[in-house]
């Protein structure tokens, strides 16, 4: 499989996100905030966008988002991000701090030995 | 443009709605990937994160300075835990540019595995004194190239690793043997963490 993003012209990119190369310092999207479609792509919408939302009809994190994109981790955030303030997604961000969470640690060794 | 999806693609379900993080650290060829692999439901994935200088202000550059941009690459699995708990355990190369992005991309995360292998143990200092320096809890995992059992306390010296971390022996090709490694991991940090008096240690995080 191809590297995302290394190997795309810049200009692709560039064009994506509308110059942004980042989302701002605030982004609220962590590697694992599952991503849930709130409504179905639309005529006109960017490409990208449509993909997103057809990949987020289930819950889907935004780093199997990248990966089914093919695109860097950064720039997907940023167009999750234009399709969070429009109201088109919802994030379900992880519940922190998970590390001194006992309860939840707790989950996890249960749902492990159960694999 | 091509959006095909995997074809293998298998959704979480519909409750999920609490993403957790492990990562496997390792060298080059020390079966990150194969134990990701072993346990993960899905097909591993690959993507990649890019550190530009619009990062500057947050990201520690100060080793790379004159590069315009750093790049790295890492795959990735999937475990449904339960029906709102979803772990990803990400397979991260343990080499030096990799760690300025370390926080941005797992902070948060429950702690990681450093996956050794015994005929090649100078690779694994490093990834060790980031993990120490980064506050993140970690266990050390000899992976079984089918040559002896080494997860012993000479490995334990020649890390110089502290009695309180587990090492143990894996084979990254075993789902069981992966399964035990990961229990083994998220037991560590529970009996490390979990304890209210053991909070002085805790680590620094940084929620991005």
């Amino acid at each position: 499989m191809s590297r995302p993003g290394r190997d795309d012209a810049p200009d692709r990119l560039y064009t994506i996100t509308q110059g942004r190369s980042r989302s701002g310092p605030d982004t609220p999207f962590d590697l694992v905030t599952l991503v849930v479609a709130e409504s179905d792509p639309v005529t006109g919408m960017q490409s990208e966008h449509v993909a997103i939302l057809e990949l987020t009809r289930f819950p889907t994190s935004v780093v199997e988002v990248a990966a089914e994109l093919r695109l860097p981790v950064s720039i997907t955030k940023v167009l999750l991000c234009d399709l969070l303030a429009a109201g088109r997604v919802s994030a379900r961000h992880p519940r922190r701090p998970a590390l001194t969470d006992p309860d939840i640690l707790e989950q996890v060794l249960v749902g492990l030995r159960n694999l | 443009m091509d959006f095909a999806t995997s074809d293998a693609r298998t959704p979480l379900g519909a409750s999920a709605d609490n993403g957790l993080k492990i990562v496997v650290v390792g060298g080059f060829g020390v079966g990150k990937t194969t134990l990701v692999r072993s346990v993960s439901e899905i097909r591993p994935l690959n993507t990649e994160e890019t550190m530009t200088q619009a990062g500057a202000g947050v990201d520690d550059i100060r080793q790379v300075r004159g590069k315009s941009a750093t790049t790295v690459a890492f795959d990735f699995g999937r475990i449904t835990l339960d029906a709102r708990n979803v772990l990803y355990l990400f397979g991260a190369p343990g080499q030096e540019r990799f760690w300025f992005l370390w926080d941005r991309l797992f902070s948060g995360t429950l702690g990681a595995v450093v996956l050794v292998d015994t005929r090649r143990i100078d690779d694994s200092w490093y990834a060790i004194d980031r993990l120490e320096h980064h506050g993140t809890p970690f266990i050390v995992a000899c992976n079984d190239f089918g040559g002896a059992v080494r997860a012993g306390e000479d490995v334990r010296e020649a890390l110089d690793l502290d009695p309180q971390v587990p090492l143990i022996d894996c084979d990254a090709r075993s789902r069981e043997s992966g399964k035990h490694t990961l229990i083994t991991l998220v037991q560590h940090v529970k009996n490390r963490y979990a304890d209210p008096s053991a909070r002085a240690g805790l680590p620094r995080q940084e929620y991005v």
